[in-house]
């Protein structure tokens, strides 16, 4: 079986999240061939590579990088073009996927005999997927598989192409200034949508305080404007492993999850027994937040 | 000016699933719906494009479902689109992206639609396909994920959100589909005017049939619960007594309660 893991590379630099692309081709024991449009200047140090210059290619430009895949997928007619889900990921593999008239199975967490295993509800349920033929388009979500290193000599085939894009890049924007570190807290207490509104965030951050820990979020408390974006944990967020994460009305999207789970214990709190959060938390206290959270401060204040 | 917004009904995610008798979807029952978090901000920005061009568009919203889809279908018609199309189909959840994609392009193709909008990515299904594959089947320039949007003479201006707070500034020029992040804007709630003025709104339905040419590139198989990892500890009860436990287990199993 082949895979052409389709790898990253953004702001000059080689994202090693690509390396778990290997880790998904390494479980379905797949020889394997990467797709880059980066630098020769930052490459993985082995393995058969098709590279693609970002300088003179973009780094996001997809239309032509759908045309640079196609060119090394014709190459190389791999079983599985692999993509990471992510922002880069999602969306290009529609792109790829319709022009090779292919299945996509996005997010996959598992595979099995050629059926793959995602997530669906908001990461609460599963799905099995079935491609209707045996070669399909793939994005892996993100932490799902163990990074690997590519084995065998480094092979550098270079492709190009000059196709003008209809859209035109401008430019990054970097991250808003951190007002707060939350990857150096050794506590977090983070708000959820479950803390209802606004007024009750004050809550939470009392019982960071108890805890003499940092206030953290998940996203829709940030886009709800009830917490500043420099608190939010997750993909887009920050990504934090201290000694001890409290998950407050925090259902676990995949996107938080990727940037809490590492945490040496999680203690969540949710009123519903079924949330995914429930799959990472050391302890899942099953309660009111409004009743539950201020107890416990009153009581570690004691 | 002629602008597309394309919606999904989906359940209220605070739900708990039950597989359907196929047991490849979740079963209806006792399900609450609602319209997809990412497209009401579709909607939004669609209606604010609307208004800042004088209210010269033409906005329709399309949804594609049962009958019961007709009521996220009259929210976003509340909330400022023009005009509504109901694609019918009871077995839309059996559907692949691909299929999904087909229909709103069959729908889409020979109405001229200047912009069409979409979320990124629906909140039960979550493939994050619908909306790009439409640009591919159009063959229009897309750009996903955008928590910025502006629009002058003919020229998007997307803000795409990349990992790590990191955005992505693009320029499109229309024809042209874009697709939605969360908290892109502030979605409106519809006011009891508006839901009024809905009403003699037209929605026109169409069946499946008309639209759907291609069959699935993919099957769901099963649609199931998580295995459970067991590793976790779930406590419930008394409140009280519920502090007792967590504190005690704090000190125990972490270094930094004391």
């Amino acid at each position: 079986m082949k895979t052409l893991l389709i790898g990253e590379y953004r702001e000059g630099k080689f994202l090693d999240s690509t390396y778990e692309l290997f880790g998904f081709a390494a479980q379905l024991g797949a020889e394997t061939s990467l797709f880059l449009v980066g630098s020769e200047s930052t490459l993985p140090a082995g393995g058969a590579i098709y590279l693609a210059d970002a300088a003179s290619c973009g780094e996001y430009n997809p239309d032509l990088h759908k045309l640079l895949i196609l060119d090394a997928v014709q190459r190389e007619n791999p079983d599985y073009v692999v993509f990471l889900h992510s922002s880069y990921g999602w969306d290009l593999a529609p792109r790829v996927a319709a022009a090779l008239k292919l299945a996509q199975v996005s997010e996959v967490i598992g595979v099995q005999d050629g059926v793959f295993e995602v997530g669906c509800c908001n990461g609460k349920m599963r799905r099995s997927v079935k491609p209707a033929g045996p070669k399909a388009v793939l994005t892996i979500q993100a932490g799902a598989f163990q990074g690997v290193q590519p084995t065998g000599a480094l092979s550098v085939t270079k492709l190009s192409n000059d196709t003008a894009s209809p859209m035109e890049f401008v430019g990054y924007e970097p991250a808003e200034a951190k007002g707060i570190d939350l990857a150096r807290a050794e506590i977090i207490v983070s708000a959820g949508r479950g803390v209802g509104k606004k007024e009750n965030v004050q809550i939470i951050a009392a019982l960071a305080k108890a805890l003499g820990g940092e206030l953290g979020a998940s996203r829709p408390v940030v886009d709800a404007e009830w917490v500043a974006h420099d608190h939010q944990v997750g993909t887009t967020g920050q990504t934090v492993a201290p000694k001890l994460y409290v998950a407050c009305g925090i259902s676990g999207a995949i996107q938080h999850l990727a940037g809490m789970k590492k945490s040496d214990f999680i203690l969540a709190i949710n009123k519903d027994k079924d949330a995914p959060i429930g799959e990472v938390a050391d302890v899942l206290v099953v309660a009111d937040l409004m009743q539950f959270v201020p107890a416990l401060t009153a009581q570690l204040q004691k | 000016m002629k602008i597309l917004v394309c919606i999904k009904q989906v359940p209220d995610l605070e739900s708990r699933f039950k597989p359907d008798q196929a047991g490849v979807w979740f079963s209806d029952t006792d399900l609450a719906f609602r319209m997809n978090e990412y497209d009401e901000y579709a909607v939004e920005q669609a209606v604010r494009l609307k208004e800042q061009l004088g209210d010269a568009p033409e906005l329709t919203v399309l949804s594609i479902g049962p009958d019961r889809v007709v009521e996220v279908i009259k929210k976003a018609l509340a909330m400022g689109c023009d005009r509504a199309v109901h694609v019918q189909d009871p077995a839309a959840h059996l559907k692949d992206p691909w299929q999904i994609a087909s229909i709103i392009a069959a729908y889409a193709k020979d109405q001229g639609f200047d912009l069409i909008l979409t979320g990124m990515q629906s909140q039960d299904r979550g493939s994050a396909q619908v909306g790009v594959t439409v640009a591919e089947i159009l063959g229009v320039p897309c750009a996903t994920t955008l928590v910025g949007f502006s629009y002058d003479g003919g020229t998007v201006t997307a803000k795409r959100e990349l990992e790590g707070g990191l955005k992505g500034v693009v320029k499109l020029k229309i024809p042209a589909l874009v697709t939605c992040q969360l908290g892109l804007n502030t979605p409106r709630y519809p006011t009891l005017p508006n839901i009024m003025k809905a009403k003699k709104k037209e929605i026109a339905a169409v069946p499946v049939a008309e639209l759907l040419k291609s069959e699935p590139l993919a099957i769901t198989t099963s649609f199931h619960a998580p295995a459970k990892k067991g590793s976790g500890l779930v406590l419930e009860g008394d409140i009280a007594d519920l502090v007792t436990r967590v504190i005690g287990i704090l000190k125990e199993k972490t270094a930094v309660l004391r």
